[in-house]
C-alpha cells in the first residue's frame, strides 16, 4: 500500500513541477540566446566575413552552437582570449586558414579612377561608401571597418587598403618605434678630404 | 567641508603618502635673471597645444600678421585660440613634428618674424572689477590662456565651472628637479602674479586664496610675502620640499588634510588650483590685453654653457633656444622636454616651445645617466612606499605586462599621476611609468575601438534591416504587378465578346459590300431581265424586294461598322502618337549609352592592365 502512495506522491509532484516548468518556459521565454549577444559584443564588428559567416552576428551564433573561436583575424589574439574566457574553453592560436592578424586598415578610393559602378557600395556591410550610379564614390573613413569586401568587386581596381595613421591621441608610447634622430655630435657633417 | 575649513584655518600642513627627495639641482639656472630670447628665423605654432579640439585656422599663407593677432578661431569653449607671437608673415601652414615623445607630425602655422614686433590694437582694462565674471572669462578664453603648470587645460573652462568655490590655491611649489621657471617668475613679477591671483579670486568667488611655495625657494617666498602683505584673504603656505608636492591632488592633501577622491575633481571639494604662471598670464590677458604668446622656460643641464630662465616666444624651435644658451652636445646627447621625472626625450630638436613647455633639460651622461637595462622585479616594495597615490606599482607593472586591462582598471591605474617616483627608486631599473603610459593608451584605444565596433554593428544592422525592407517592398511590388496583370487579363476576357462583335461588324461590312455588289448586279440583271421581260413573274418581284431589303439592312450595318472602325482608328492614331513620344524619350539616353561605352572601354583597359600586371608578376 505504502508503495502505491509513494508512487502517487512522486507522480503528483512530477506533474506539478512539470506544469510549473512548462508554464515558465512559455511565460519567461527569452527572445534570443543571451550568449549570442555577449559573443557579438566581443567580436570586432568589421563584418568582413573572413570567418566564413556573413557578418559578426552569424559567427556569434555559430560559436554559441559550438564552432571554433579562432576564426576572427580582425579581432586577433585579444578577441580569442576574451571569447575563451566567456565560453570557458582553452584559447587557441588564430586559425590561419581564415587570414592573418594585421594592422588596422581603411579603404580609400582613388577618386579620379572611379567609374561609378556602385559595386563597392553594394558590397560594403556597414554602408560606409557614398556615391551614386555614374558618380564618383568615396569611403567615409570614420565608418570604414577595414573589412576588405569592397576591393574585390571593383572592376577598375581603384580601391586601396591603407593602414590607419597613428595620431598623437592613438600613439602607444612604444618608444622603441620612435625614430631617434636627435641632435648628435657625431652626425654633424664633416668634410672628408680625399 | 567643515573639516577642510577647520584644517585650513589652523594653518597646518598635512602630509601625503610616499614621495621622494631627488637631488634638486635648481641652483645654476635659478640664480640668473630672466632674459628674452630673440625671435627665431621661423616660429612653429602647432594648431593644437592643449587638451581639446584644435581651432580653425583663420590666416592664409603669405598673409602679414601682427603681434597678438589670433591665428585660429576656437569653437566656443571647445578649445583655445592661438596668437601670433610677433609681427611677420605666414610662411607656411603644414605638418611639422610636434613637441611630444612620439615626434608625430601635426598641422602647424609657420611664421617668419619681420623684426618690427608691431602690436595689433590693444584695449587694456583699467579696473577689472567693473566687468562681470562672464566678460573676464571671455577675455581669458580669447587670450588663449592654458594651465601653464602641466597638462595645459584651458583656464577659462576650469574657471567656468558652476560650483561654489571656497578655496583658490595658487601653486608655486614647482617640485621637480632642475625646473625653476615659476621660482624666477615669482622673484621678478610678484606684483603681477598677485594681481592675477586677485582676478582669479574675483572670477571664482573664492573666500580665501592660498599661495603654496616649497621651502627650497626662500627668495621667491620673501618676494611673494611682500607682495601679498596688503591682502588679508591671501595666505602664504610654505610646504616642505618633497617630490611630488606640486601635483594638484598632493598639494590639496598637504593644504587641506583631505585626499581628493578617486575619479573626482578638486572642484567637488570646493577647490580650484592654478599655477603661478597661469595667474601671471591671466593678469597679462585681462589688464594688458596681451594674449598668451610667450612663457618662461628653464634652460638647464650640464651640456649648456649659460643655464638660466628665458622668456621664450611660443613657437621658438628648441634648436634656437639651445643655440641661445650655448649648447655643447656630447655624443648621443639627449634633449629632454620637461623635467627629469616627468619629461620626455625629444626625438627631434626641431620642435617648438608650446604652451606647456616649462623646461629644456640637456644633461651630460655623468649628471643623468641614461637608463640601464631593465631587470626582473625583485618584489622589494620600494615603489609602493613612495607612491603618492597609494597605488601598488609592482602589481600594476605585472598586470600591464600581462595586458590584463580590466584588472588594471580595478587597481586604479587611472589614479596614477605618472610622477615617476616608483621608477626613481626601483633597484631593478624598471621603467614603470612607461608601462603605465602604454597601458593607459591601450585602454583608451580599446574604449575607442569598442565605440567604433558598436557603431559598425548599428550600421550593419541598419543595413540588414534596409535590405530586408527593400526585398519585401520588391516582393510586394511584384505581387501587385501580378495582380494588376491578372485583372487586366480578366477585363480583356470580358471585353473579348464585344471585340468579336466589332470584328463581325467589319466582316459584315465586307459581306454587305459583297451583298450590295451582288444585289446591284442582280438588279442590273433584273433590270435587264425586266427590260427583256417587262411583265416579270411574281416570285422574281418578291425576290427582288427581299434582296433590296437585305441590301438596305446590309448598308445600315456597314455604316455602323464603318463608324466603329473610324473611332477605333482614331484611338489607334492616339496610341501610335504615344509610342512616337516614347521613341523620343528613348532617343535621349543615347549619349548616356555613349558614356557607358566609354566606361566599358575603361573597364576593358583596366582589365588588360591587370592581366599585364598579373603576367609580369608571374614572370
Amino acid at each position: 500500500m505504502s508503495f502505491v502512495v509513494g508512487l502517487l506522491a512522486i507522480g503528483a509532484l512530477a506533474l506539478i513541477f512539470g506544469l510549473i516548468l512548462g508554464f515558465a518556459a512559455i511565460k519567461f521565454k527569452v527572445e534570443s540566446d543571451p550568449i549570442v549577444e555577449q559573443i557579438d559584443e566581443i567580436l570586432p564588428q568589421t563584418q568582413c566575413g573572413q570567418c566564413g559567416y556573413p557578418g559578426c552576428r552569424p559567427y556569434a551564433e555559430a560559436i554559441a552552437n559550438g564552432d571554433e573561436i579562432n576564426k576572427c583575424p580582425p579581432g586577433g589574439e585579444a578577441t580569442i582570449k576574451k571569447l575563451a574566457d566567456l565560453m570557458g574553453v582553452e584559447a587557441k592560436p588564430l586559425d590561419s586558414a581564415h587570414g592573418e592578424e594585421s594592422v588596422k586598415k581603411v579603404a580609400v578610393i582613388r577618386e579620379d579612377e572611379c567609374i561609378g559602378c556602385t559595386k563597392c557600395i553594394q558590397a560594403c556591410p556597414v554602408d560606409a561608401i557614398l556615391g551614386a550610379a555614374k558618380q564618383m564614390h568615396t569611403v567615409i573613413e570614420h565608418e570604414c571597418t577595414g573589412c576588405d569586401l569592397c576591393v574585390e568587386p571593383c572592376p577598375v581596381d581603384c580601391i586601396d587598403m591603407v593602414e590607419v595613421e597613428t595620431k598623437p591621441e592613438t600613439w602607444q608610447w612604444n618608444l622603441d618605434s620612435v625614430k631617434q634622430n636627435i641632435y648628435k655630435a657625431d652626425t654633424i657633417p664633416v668634410k672628408v678630404v680625399e | 567641508m567643515q573639516d577642510i575649513k577647520q584644517f585650513v584655518e589652523s594653518g597646518q600642513i598635512a602630509r601625503f603618502p610616499g614621495g621622494i627627495h631627488p637631488p634638486e639641482r635648481k641652483q645654476p639656472a635659478s640664480e640668473q635673471p630672466l632674459s628674452r630670447v630673440p625671435y627665431a628665423a621661423e616660429l612653429i605654432l602647432p594648431l593644437r597645444q592643449h587638451i581639446g579640439l584644435s581651432g580653425q585656422c583663420t590666416v592664409a599663407v603669405g598673409e602679414r600678421v601682427l603681434k597678438g593677432q589670433p591665428l585660429t578661431d576656437a569653437a566656443l569653449h571647445q578649445g583655445l585660440p592661438l596668437h601670433a607671437p610677433t609681427s611677420g608673415t605666414v610662411k607656411a601652414i603644414e605638418q611639422r613634428p610636434m613637441s611630444h615623445a612620439s615626434g608625430l607630425p601635426e598641422q602647424a602655422i609657420i611664421i617668419s618674424p619681420d623684426g618690427e614686433d608691431e602690436w595689433r590694437e590693444r584695449h587694456p582694462l583699467v579696473d577689472y572689477q567693473q566687468h562681470d565674471k562672464a566678460e573676464l572669462l571671455d577675455i581669458i578664453q580669447a587670450a588663449g590662456v592654458a594651465g601653464l603648470g602641466g597638462a595645459g587645460f584651458p583656464t577659462s573652462q576650469k574657471l567656468a565651472q558652476q560650483k561654489p568655490v571656497s578655496y583658490l590655491i595658487i601653486n608655486g611649489v614647482e617640485c621637480e628637479p632642475y625646473i625653476c621657471a615659476d621660482d624666477r617668475l615669482m622673484r621678478e613679477y610678484a606684483q603681477a602674479i598677485v594681481l592675477g591671483m586677485r582676478i582669479l579670486a574675483y572670477i571664482t568667488g573664492a573666500d580665501t586664496t592660498l599661495l603654496a611655495i616649497e621651502d627650497n625657494k626662500p627668495e621667491a617666498i620673501e618676494s611673494m610675502r611682500v607682495a601679498i602683505a596688503e591682502y588679508d584673504d591671501i595666505e602664504l603656505r610654505v610646504v616642505p620640499t618633497k617630490y611630488p608636492s606640486g601635483g594638484e591632488k598632493q598639494l590639496i592633501q598637504l593644504l587641506t588634510g583631505h585626499e581628493v577622491p578617486s575619479k573626482q575633481l578638486p572642484i567637488e571639494m570646493g577647490i580650484i588650483m592654478q599655477n603661478v604662471g597661469t595667474a601671471f598670464a591671466v593678469k597679462e590677458a585681462v589688464i594688458d590685453d596681451k594674449p598668451l604668446i610667450e612663457r618662461v622656460v628653464t634652460l638647464t643641464g650640464e651640456c649648456i654653457e649659460h643655464p638660466g630662465n628665458v622668456w621664450a616666444p611660443l613657437g621658438t624651435p628648441v634648436d634656437a633656444l639651445l643655440d641661445y644658451a650655448g649648447f655643447k652636445p656630447e655624443k648621443d646627447q639627449r634633449v629632454i622636454m620637461g623635467g627629469p621625472m616627468m619629461g620626455f626625450t625629444l626625438p627631434i630638436t626641431a620642435v617648438p616651445v608650446v604652451k606647456t613647455t616649462n623646461c629644456i633639460l640637456v644633461p651630460s651622461k655623468q649628471e643623468l645617466p641614461p637608463p640601464g637595462d631593465e631587470m626582473a622585479c625583485i618584489r622589494c616594495g620600494a615603489c609602493a612606499e613612495v607612491c603618492p597615490a597609494s597605488l601598488q606599482p609592482q602589481q600594476l607593472q605585472w598586470l600591464a605586462k600581462a595586458k590584463d586591462y580590466p584588472a588594471l582598471e580595478e587597481n586604479n591605474l587611472f589614479d596614477c599621476i605618472e610622477c615617476g617616483a616608483c621608477a626613481f627608486v626601483c633597484p631593478s631599473e624598471i621603467p614603470l611609468v612607461h608601462y603605465y603610459r602604454q597601458a593607459k593608451s591601450q585602454i583608451r584605444n580599446q574604449a575607442r575601438e569598442q565605440a567604433k565596433a558598436e557603431l559598425a554593428k548599428q550600421r550593419f544592422e541598419a543595413r540588414q534591416a534596409r535590405l530586408e525592407r527593400e526585398k519585401e517592398e520588391r516582393l510586394e511590388r511584384h505581387r501587385k504587378a501580378a495582380e494588376a496583370r491578372k485583372q487586366m487579363q480578366q477585363q480583356q476576357a470580358e471585353e473579348a465578346p464585344q471585340q468579336e462583335a466589332s470584328h463581325d461588324g467589319k466582316s459584315s461590312a465586307v459581306a454587305a459590300a459583297i451583298a450590295r455588289a451582288k444585289a446591284k448586279k442582280a438588279a442590273q440583271e433584273g433590270g435587264n431581265a425586266a427590260a427583256e421581260q417587262p411583265t416579270g413573274s411574281q416570285p422574281e418581284e418578291k425576290s427582288k424586294k427581299s434582296a433590296a431589303v437585305a441590301a438596305a439592312i446590309e448598308r445600315a450595318k456597314a455604316k455602323k461598322a464603318a463608324q466603329q472602325a473610324a473611332s477605333e482608328s482614331e484611338a489607334g492614331a492616339d496610341r501610335s502618337a504615344g509610342s512616337e513620344a516614347s521613341d523620343e524619350a528613348t532617343a535621349q539616353p543615347r549619349p548616356a549609352q555613349d558614356k557607358s561605352a566609354a566606361v566599358a572601354a575603361a573597364i576593358a583597359r583596366a582589365k588588360k592592365k591587370k592581366q599585364a600586371r598579373d603576367q609580369e608578376d608571374k614572370q
